[in-house]
């Protein structure tokens, strides 16, 4: 169960376990919402929002892409060189048609990532995010995860983690500290 | 499955913003029943309402049912090292002279088992069930996905 598969690596040097590596040293290889490979070396010399999460979470998914979405027109144009990916935990369900169809619901920003199993459980090491199935009656299932939003800044740096509730007055100024 | 209910509802949707109405029963008025949109029918729904016990007696919602969804329940949203999980939730206490709310990241109503996606503008009945108080009848206005809430002029949250 859990994430323990996740944690495996890939040739890593163990450093601080408890902080997402660099996004350069990340090694996940992902597809976006409308089917573009995305690897992290792409991401290089952007500032980077990303959050796990799955369609069918009922929740805690669609309440914190409001609040990105809503982050995102507080910044407005400055935000335009952000990368802000939900990376699904849930690929089994959350194919590339399904995350386009969920994000179009939200800022327009916001870009859906999807993958093989052992990719998402390689971005969910390289992030240092948990993630759990969880079986519920009827053949149905839920997804437990990290649910915070991770920052980094333009040079692949870990900034900082906005927690889920944390109040928009301090996650905005967060996120333009990562934009410089 | 009611389907009566159901088209009742749909025809009521035509009045907006009933999430805005205050329904009372007993010393609990319960206020401000949101839903939000769903892609398609397979995903859950979820139910958002705020209850005040004006009396001196505690109480507790107990149950959900609605012609809308198979399997309406109760769920809690628990951020525990930073790791989410839903809980169901047996009871969700509503004390004497308090205010509950269920409201995205905490307590919530979980719609599985969809009779039709949600769409905005939509409106269904659900009835809570308290330990009390007994039952009440609630509709239940469906906004955006991107909803945070309803838009009341006495909303005071």
């Amino acid at each position: 169960m859990l994430g323990v598969g996740a944690y495996r690596t890939r040739n890593r040097p163990a450093r601080n376990e408890l902080l997402p590596l660099p996004i350069g040293e990340m090694s996940w290889a992902l597809t976006d919402h409308q089917g573009r490979s995305v690897r992290p070396k792409d991401w290089a010399g952007r500032p980077v929002m990303v959050f796990f999460g799955f369609t069918w979470c009922p929740d805690v998914c669609p309440t914190t892409l409001s609040d990105i979405s809503l982050w995102l027109e507080d910044l407005g144009a400055d935000a335009n060189r952000l990368i802000v990916a939900l990376i699904s935990v849930d690929p089994e369900r959350d194919t590339p048609v399904v995350l386009a169809d969920y994000v179009s619901n939200f800022d327009p920003r916001i870009i859906g990532l999807t993958g093989p199993a052992e990719e998402v459980a390689q971005a969910a090491a390289d992030f240092r995010v948990t993630y759990r199935r969880v079986d519920k009656d009827g053949g149905d299932y839920t997804m437990d995860h990290t649910a915070g939003v991770f920052l980094f800044h333009p040079d692949g740096r870990f900034v900082s983690i906005i927690d889920f509730h944390e109040d928009r007055r301090f996650a905005v100024p967060k996120i333009r500290r990562t934009l410089s | 499955m009611n389907h009566f209910l159901l088209a009742a509802a749909l025809i009521l949707s035509a009045s907006a913003a009933m999430a805005c109405e205050t329904v009372t029963i007993g010393d609990l008025t319960v206020e401000h029943a949101w839903s939000k949109a769903t892609i398609g029918a397979g995903r859950p729904g979820v139910f958002y309402v705020e209850i005040t016990n004006t009396g001196s007696t505690d109480d507790a919602l107990v149950g959900i049912a609605t012609p809308a969804a198979g399997m309406p329940m109760l769920h809690e949203t628990v951020v525990q090292d930073g790791i989410a999980s839903m809980p169901h939730a047996m009871s969700i206490p509503v004390p004497a002279g308090q205010s509950v709310q269920l409201s995205p990241g905490g307590y919530h109503g979980m719609l599985m088992g969809l009779t039709n996606a949600l769409k905005e503008g939509d409106s269904f009945p659900v009835t809570l069930s308290f330990e009390k108080a007994g039952e009440v009848t609630v509709n239940v206005d469906v906004l955006s996905l991107r909803a945070e809430g309803p838009d009341c002029a006495d909303a005071g949250q």
